[in-house]
């Protein structure tokens, strides 16, 4: 509680530090117009035109139904990664075997590219939504899976020990020792988990759906729609950076202050 | 009467012998060191002693009411502010929140912390105030026996005089007993009541030392003599190595 509300203190300052961000943001945006005049309407929408497309498409019912599904997707299959892959890599952490024996595992899923898994699920589940919601889970799995593992692996001994001879109680020595320290490795994972999710989400559905974002997306590469392709990527885009920027940096922030 | 009682205590880690018969019995109100070269298994001693570590053969009975431990390195939670870090000992034992705050405070300013030190965290703290702040979290307890782990080695000589005043004054009040680990003679000397050396390879006690004038009165000269005194003798050089071979 007390945590929430320095978090809430502290968010007007963080915002006020964000004018460089949006600085760069502008920039970018410029040189984005300056493309629109070299290579024309067709090629690169200007930004204004994707811009006005965008509002038109957020007053559109149709459109806010596809983003529902989207995320109601992108959600599912990352709650469920999240939920086994830090589950399971405590659990893997806490015993070396189990550890050792998960590692090229990992590998396997991390190295098989995505598109493959897309593939895959199409033969097992159809054209659907388990077909996108099960290649978010494979390609989000392992990145929260590891991110958990390693924070159970690099405890400190010393610190145990110092726990151990303060005869600290379970519920001291899991939240005031352990849980810290696992905290600050899984989080970040569940952060990259949640960008990589919201990307694959899109291309499991561009492939393998006739709904959602990433088959808006599909239909208007079909039409040459290249304004209203433009406005789906701004609504990603700035999706998930409202995400990381608005609501996960500063926990960030709150939770690492104790790292040098 | 609260005691520490070793009894033929033998370790081993693997198939290495690391203590050998080891016997000694910690009263309340002494002072015990047990002084040795460096990985001649004084802190495997002190880890079975403190129950960090299972006694395999033999026994270490320890009827001491409280304990704790202060380390080598300072070990602090990097999580946790100073306040936090001292009190943690207290909540552990289950003191009230806002007590335990309440004397980690006191103690912090007995120990030359600061009051805008309280807020920091371990990492804006240099070394020397870590190792205060391992002091008070230790101290803070009450402890009737306390384990020292050289906690001295990495210390200026002005906050080791420090610590070691504040212990040898709740030593002359009978306040506490502790079992001290070191390879510091001069260290051993000032704070002890009987010092025993422990030989390496495998670790067993050759030779007890006793000293019987109270802490409080051992000055600097008092030291340096049976400093000098203790240097002469055999066993201490063998065991030291101390001859230039």
């Amino acid at each position: 509680m007390k945590f929430a509300l320095k978090i809430l203190k502290d968010f007007p300052a963080y915002l006020w530090s964000g004018w460089g961000a949006i600085a760069s943001i502008l920039l970018f945006i410029a040189l984005w117009d300056m493309g629109n005049q070299i290579y024309g309407n067709l090629v690169l929408p200007s930004p204004l035109e994707t811009f006005s497309t965008l509002a038109a498409m957020l007053g559109d019912e149709s459109v806010i139904a596809e983003i529902k599904t989207t995320l109601y997707r992108a959600s599912i299959g990352f709650g469920i990664s999240l939920v086994v892959g830090t589950t399971f890599g405590l659990l893997a952490g806490f015993f070396a075997t189990a550890s050792i024996m998960s590692r090229p595992i990992v590998t396997i899923l991390v190295g098989m590219p995505p598109i493959a898994w897309i593939v895959l699920a199409m033969i097992w589940f159809g054209m659907g939504d388990e077909t996108v919601i099960f290649t978010v889970i494979v390609a989000s799995f392992p990145i929260i899976f590891v991110g958990s593992l390693q924070g159970t692996r690099t405890l400190d001994g010393d610190l145990k020990e110092m726990a151990e001879s303060f005869k600290l109680p379970w519920h001291m020595k899991f939240f005031d020792v352990y849980f810290p320290h696992i905290f600050s490795y899984v989080f970040p994972a569940w952060v990259s988990g949640l960008g990589m999710a919201w990307k694959i989400v899109v291309m499991a559905e561009l492939l393998a759906t006739s709904d959602g974002i990433g088959a808006s997306l599909a239909v208007a590469r079909s039409q040459l729609d290249t304004p209203t392709a433009l406005a789906l990527v701004v609504i990603m885009i700035s999706s998930l950076m409202f995400v990381e920027y608005i609501i996960l940096e500063p926990i960030k922030r709150e939770v690492e202050l104790w790292r040098s | 009467m609260e005691k520490l009682e070793v009894k033929s205590l033998n370790h081993h880690f693997g198939f290495t012998e690391i203590l050998r018969d080891i016997n000694f019995t910690l009263n309340k109100g002494q002072v015990l060191s047990v002084v040795g070269p460096s990985g001649g298994g004084k802190t495997t001693l002190l880890h079975l002693c403190a129950g960090l570590l299972d006694v395999e053969e033999g026994s270490a009975t320890n009827t001491f009411t409280s304990s704790s431990f202060a380390f080598q390195d300072a070990r602090l939670l990097p999580w946790k502010n100073v306040i936090d870090n001292i009190a943690l000992g207290l909540l552990a034992s289950g003191e009230k929140k806002s007590v335990a705050i309440e004397k980690s405070k006191k103690i912090a300013l007995e120990f030359g912390l600061e009051e805008d030190d309280f807020d920091k965290f371990p990492k804006d703290l240099s070394g020397g105030m870590r190792q205060r702040v391992s002091f008070a979290r230790a101290l803070v307890v009450k402890p009737s026996l306390l384990f020292l782990d050289e906690p001295f080695s990495a210390l200026d000589i002005g906050l080791k005089k420090e610590l070691q005043s504040i212990l040898i004054d709740m030593i002359s009040k009978k306040e506490i007993s502790i079992l001290f680990i070191t390879h510091d003679l001069m260290e051993a000397i000032r704070l002890s009541d009987e010092i025993l050396l422990l030989k390496a390879d495998p670790g067993h006690i050759v030779k007890k030392f006793s000293y019987e004038l109270p802490q409080k009165q051992r000055d600097d000269e008092y030291v340096y003599a049976q400093s000098a005194k203790i240097l002469q003798d055999r066993e201490i050089i063998t065991t030291f190595e101390l001859e230039i071979k």
